[in-house]
Order: C-alpha cells, then sequence, then structure tokens
C-alpha cells in the first residue's frame, strides 16, 4: 500500500505517527506542504490513502479538494475539513444532527455582534470562526468588555474577524474533556484542568485519563458522525444537564494523551488509514 | 548531535526527521531539521494564525 503523510512540520505527534507506519508494510511517501503544487489534472498522484497532517488550516484544506478532485481517498476527507475547520459550519452540522452545543449565535457586525451577546447573556465567548490552540478567544464579562473587544476586532482584526461568533459561557468544573474517535469507535478520552477558563494542552491545561462512559461515547460518536466522520478530538463541557460539543478538531492533537490515556492513539489511527486505503 | 544555529550549542537529536521541530535548550530557539543526512538545521516557521488542529 502507498501511504502519502502530508505534512507542514513534524511534531511529536507526527513522528509518533511516521514511526508506526514504518513499523508496518506500508510504502511511505513524505509529502511537504511547503515543497508541493497542486495542477488541476492529476500529474502523477497514486496513493492508495493520504494522512493529512497539516499543521495550516487552509493548506490542509486546499491540498484534499485536490486529493479529492484526483480520486484518492484521504483520512480526513476535505468536506470533514471544512466542516471543522470553521466554528460557524461546525456547529450548524452539530445542531442539524441535533448534538447538544452551548448556545451560539453569529454576527457581521459590530453591532449585531453586541446584540448578540446581550441576547445570550454575560459572561459570553467571543471567537474566531477559524483558529485553534484557543487563540483569541475573549471571555466577556459585560457589555463594556464587549463593545472595547469588538473596537479592537474592527480596527486590528483582518477580514475573517468581521464574522462575529458568540457562545454561551459553560462554566465548568475546572476542566473539559477530550474524545478521541477513530472510525466507529471512541478509543480514548482526558480530562484538560486548568485553573484558567481556556483549558487547551497548548495553552498549559494538564491532562489526565477520563474513562469513556456510555453517555461519552454516545455524543462523541454522534458529533464525529454529523461531521462526516473519521479521526476527530471531540472537546466536551460536562453540564448538570449533560455534554455539551464544544468544538470537533480534524487533524488532532494526541501527543499528551497517549501516556494518560495509556491508550496507543497513533497505531488506531493508522489502522483507520491503513483501512480506507483498502476500501 | 548537531548545532544550534542560533547559539552554537550541540543539541541531542533521536532518529532526527526531515521536517522535525526541535528546542535548543542551550538557548531556547526553535528548529527545524531541514535535511537529515547530513543534518542541517534551520529557525523553525514562524506560527501563523489558521496553524492548529
Amino acid at each position: 500500500m502507498k501511504l502519502g503523510f502530508l505534512y507542514s512540520i513534524i511534531r511529536k505527534d507526527e513522528k509518533m505517527l511516521l514511526e508506526e507506519i514504518r513499523n508496518r508494510n506500508v510504502d511511505l511517501q513524505k509529502i511537504d506542504d511547503r515543497e508541493t503544487m497542486f495542477e488541476i489534472e492529476n500529474n502523477g498522484w497514486n496513493m492508495d490513502v493520504i494522512l493529512e497532517r497539516s499543521v495550516s488550516h487552509s493548506r490542509a484544506l486546499h491540498a484534499l479538494e485536490f486529493f479529492d478532485l484526483y480520486g484518492i481517498p484521504t483520512v480526513n476527507t476535505h468536506d470533514v475539513a471544512r466542516i471543522c475547520g470553521n466554528k460557524a459550519t461546525s456547529s450548524l452540522a452539530l445542531a442539524r444532527s441535533n448534538v447538544p452545543i452551548p448556545k451560539t449565535i453569529v454576527a457581521f457586525t459590530p453591532e449585531t455582534a453586541l446584540q448578540a451577546m446581550e441576547k445570550v447573556g454575560y459572561p459570553v465567548v467571543l471567537k474566531p470562526v477559524t483558529g485553534s490552540w484557543g487563540r483569541l478567544l475573549s471571555k466577556i464579562n459585560d457589555r463594556e468588555a464587549g463593545e472595547t473587544i469588538l473596537e479592537h476586532k474592527v480596527i486590528l482584526g483582518g477580514y475573517h474577524h468581521s464574522i462575529f461568533y458568540v457562545q454561551e459561557y459553560i462554566e465548568k468544573p475546572g476542566r473539559d474533556i477530550r474524545t478521541f474517535v477513530v472510525g466507529d469507535e471512541t478509543v480514548a478520552a482526558i480530562y484538560r484542568s486548568s485553573k484558567h477558563w481556556i483549558t487547551n494542552t497548548a495553552r498549559g491545561g494538564e491532562v489526565s485519563r477520563c474513562e469513556v462512559t456510555d453517555e461519552l461515547n454516545e455524543i462523541s460518536l454522534k458529533a464525529s458522525e454529523a461531521v462526516g466522520g473519521g479521526v476527530l478530538a471531540i472537546d466536551i463541557f460536562e453540564t448538570p444537564d449533560g455534554p455539551l460539543v464544544n468544538e470537533v478538531n480534524y487533524t488532532m492533537e494526541f501527543r499528551n494523551s497517549v501516556g494518560p490515556s495509556g491508550v496507543n492513539i497513533p497505531a488506531k489511527i493508522i489502522d483507520y488509514v491503513e483501512e480506507v486505503g483498502r476500501r | 548531535m548537531a548545532e544550534c544555529i542560533e547559539c552554537g550549542a550541540q543539541i541531542a537529536l533521536s532518529k532526527p526527521e526531515k521536517g522535525e521541530i526541535v528546542d535548543c535548550l542551550e538557548c531556547g530557539t526553535e528548529l527545524e531539521v531541514v535535511t537529515d543526512n547530513p543534518i542541517a538545521l534551520a529557525l523553525a516557521p514562524q506560527e501563523e494564525e489558521d496553524w492548529g488542529e
């Protein structure tokens, strides 16, 4: 089997995946997205499957679209990347499948964004629709703070900051949950704990093992299916009324989760990639 | 082993991989392995706004 490995840089996650691939009877071809061009016609791409690990969402999205055109299966698919790479699109996909999510409003001007904040009720969280690692998230506690943040976004932000994604602030028990879904299985889960309201491990959240309960498994598989399935990390809030899905990540990072979860996540991923390549 | 291009410190690399990001423990600079045979390091690319999961 010819397996293409699309990447921008090799972090510990990618190194673990490459090690797993090299332990198997697979013809590995590394594809550095900085050294690659895509023609409209398929000019020699002949892999059985491509594992997408670009750290750049824009590059991943476009590369996956080309591979889709060439008829090469990818993990994940272009459509999954398109949905998960935009928080508004993700929320719509999850809502369509009746996956519980925090109350969310999208607005296009600072004036309507402020109205959205008032409607959701303070505190609210304002997020860029495209972004990761907890960057540029704002917890807004009152109208004055909202006005200030919006003014800064209008003056300093790029065009993609003109889509205002306003979400209910969920009071967390000092942690949230991340589950890892591979195909039709929730393979592992972790708690991400922090004294800060942002619990991303990229921002210092500490990782510990979380049991995959029936409830977590059910909501994780439902969220995965809602965005198109594949290899996905689901971020979940615990609330007295049950779990809420915060977001779904399509180029998931797992390096800090293998130890605490006790699950060989890269092996599970490569099993799935090989399965897709054999279809 | 490779030499940090910023401070000259020796960096131990285990099975270096083209494209791999490594930290210099001496000066903290983030570096990229741009070739793995022979090993050559360059400054790692800067994080961009669309980077992440």
